[in-house]
């Protein structure tokens, strides 16, 4: 097991070694020219020269790649070309609301793709069943910022339950968890649904049903945590799928994340703030990989033996 | 005899269990709908998409309502809304079948490849595989489209660099088990190349499996597609794509909640299409899902 993790803990930092190295080429290939950017218009080109040598943009690929590099390992991600400041402090600055926003999400998700997958799997076969798979279908198929703008429009503008958008209280919380969570949530029906046919299918829940037990029990003591254990160990993976939504769902709830940094940050060709994004997302879907690897035996022993 | 009539009697199969099932069927319905409407485009409509029209902004200068002489209201731009949305429909598909097209023939290439020779070629692709894997599919597509200038064909790219890596990983795992089989290892002593392994005995098994990674693809595709350009940097206006229809006009859509709905449905709805009837192929033509419910 330990050499496994090892082994696992290993890959993982190379394929963050690569993450950067391919984040750094294509923002190096970037035609835009940011320096033109940061001393605007009027500059001399005396100014941008000076500029340029100032961020070492003047220097080669190789050399600019190991100046990040090493920064990197010393937690240091570079500074924003505008907004002055360094990019490891805006982005802790900002990582607090993303997080609880992909704790709201996670919720969401659970709340709603682990019941309707319980109820579809119980009522196997018949209208309910059907009606919940196209609606998990809708789910995974409905593009996130639609879903967005049309939530803010019945709830916040036409109703009034929840605010436009911004940041703050729980009320600001609803409608972005529930945008980034449903998509999770038409996946967690299916596997739920999947993952519970294949329980009740099993002997020990006919020997369970023989002893006479109420189907309540069954359900609620044998059936679901076995159900429900290898499900929850894919939250590790989910967190990649949010990474890209967030970008979206901050942007339509003007929600103060790492997802709306990237996006002006892209506006603005402000390079720094992108590459740290990207690495920090990258980070944290390797990490989540990593913990749905890592969990899964200790939830289920069968595995272990390997 | 047996042998030539073995694949047809297997394919009247696949088509008659597909056809039973009632989703895939409305799914397989609402693709033709979308590809008629796509190409009878300028027949069904009075406007062209990019034709400002004068009777089609009110005096004020705000979009009109669905209903009238506007079936779906206009745009900000006083353009007919229903004419956008079907001249949209074409960008949606065109990127959905090239850049779907793209990534599969990246996956499959990368996926069999490693899958057949293994040994350093296959680490080498697979490791970047994962590399790939690690970067947020939404994130990498808006770096390498804010890197090009976008156009209908860059975004097909773009989008194909990002999502042939699930094709890639199903068939890797799907190719390496069949290099171990027993016939490969005739094939091989009877002295055949790797092409003709490859090409005669190895990807006619994986036609299934690339067939159902395909039809869900697009769907992953189109949405893509949608969410580049409805954040700007997908298909540039005045071309009509459904995300960016929305993105025009969302800074109105509290006023005129049309011009985000209408749009968004039709994505949801081609999304939905091609979810329906990959679901139920995958069903179909996977021997080990059959019997299933």
């Amino acid at each position: 097991m330990t050499a496994y993790l090892i082994r696992r803990l290993v890959q993982a930092v190379l394929i963050l070694l690569g993450v950067s190295l391919i984040t750094f080429f294509l923002l190096y290939a970037l035609p835009a020219d940011p320096v033109r950017q940061i001393a605007g218009r009027s500059a001399t080109a005396e100014t941008v020269e000076n500029i340029r040598r100032q961020l070492g943009l003047d220097q080669p690929f190789v050399v600019q790649y190991w100046r990040y590099l090493t920064g990197l390992v010393q937690g240091d991600l570079g500074r924003s070309y505008l907004q002055k400041t360094d990019v490891s402090t805006l982005i802790a600055a900002r990582l607090p609301a993303t997080l609880l926003l992909m704790a709201g999400a996670i919720f969401c998700e659970l709340m709603l793709g682990l019941t309707m997958g319980i109820i579809a799997a119980l009522r196997r076969g018949t209208t309910t069943d059907n009606a919940l798979m196209i609606t998990s279908f809708i789910g995974v198929s409905a593009p996130q910022f639609v879903v967005g703008l049309l939530l803010l429009y019945v709830f916040a503008v036409k109703l009034g339950w929840f605010p436009i958008g911004g940041y703050g209280t729980f009320a600001h919380m609803v409608l972005p968890s529930i945008t980034l969570g449903i998509l999770g949530s038409g996946w967690y029906s299916r596997m739920m649904r999947s993952s519970m046919i294949d329980v009740l299918r099993q002997d020990y829940i006919r020997t369970a049903r023989a002893k006479g037990l109420s189907r309540r029990r069954i359900l609620l003591r044998h059936a679901l945590p076995n159900a429900i254990l290898p499900i929850v160990a894919m939250i590790g993976i989910d967190i990649g799928i949010f990474m890209g939504g967030i970008v979206v769902v901050e942007s339509v709830f003007g929600w103060p994340g790492i997802g709306q940094l990237a996006w002006q940050a892209i506006q603005r060709v402000d390079i720094p703030i992108i590459m740290g994004v990207t690495l920090v997302s990258a980070c944290a879907i390797v990490l989540g990989n990593l913990l749905a690897d890592v969990v899964t035996p200790f939830i289920d022993p069968r595995i272990r033996v390997r | 005899m047996t042998d030539a009539n073995f694949p047809e009697i297997r394919q009247r199969g696949t088509l008659a269990r597909l056809a039973q099932r009632k989703l895939a069927l409305l799914g397989l319905f609402l693709i033709v709908l979308t590809v008629g409407g796509a190409i009878l485009a300028p027949y069904l409509t009075k406007y062209g998409p990019e034709e400002q029209l004068f009777d089609g902004l009110t005096i004020e200068g705000a979009p009109l309502p669905p209903g009238g002489e506007f079936l779906l209201g206009t745009d900000l731009l006083g353009r007919d809304l229903l004419s956008r949305i079907l001249h949209g429909a074409r960008t949606s598909l065109i990127i959905g079948v090239v850049a779907n097209g793209l990534a599969l023939i990246i996956g499959t290439v990368v996926g069999v490849t490693a899958g057949y020779f293994r040994g350093w070629i296959g680490s080498v692709l697979m490791r970047f595989t994962d590399l790939m894997m690690a970067f947020p599919a939404l994130l990498l597509a808006i770096c390498l489209a804010a890197i090009f200038q976008p156009s209908l064909w860059i975004v097909a790219m773009v989008i194909a660099i990002v999502n042939w890596v699930q094709t890639a990983r199903v068939l890797y795992t799907e190719t390496t088990s069949l290099a171990e089989r027993e016939f490969i290892a005739a094939e091989r002593a009877l002295g055949a190349g790797h092409m003709r392994i490859l090409f005669l005995h190895i990807l006619p098994h994986l036609v299934p499996t690339i067939i159902v990674w395909g039809t869900l693809g697009i769907s992953t595709t189109v949405l893509l597609e949608a969410t580049l350009s409805y954040l700007g940097i997908g298909v540039q206006p005045p071309t009509p794509s459904w995300g960016n229809i929305i993105f025009e006009n969302q800074t109105y859509f509290q006023a005129a909640p049309w011009l985000v709905f209408f749009p968004g449905v039709a994505i949801l709805v081609l999304a939905l299409s091609f979810n329906l009837v990959g679901d139920a192929l995958r069903d179909v033509l996977d021997p080990t899902q059959r019997g299933r419910d």
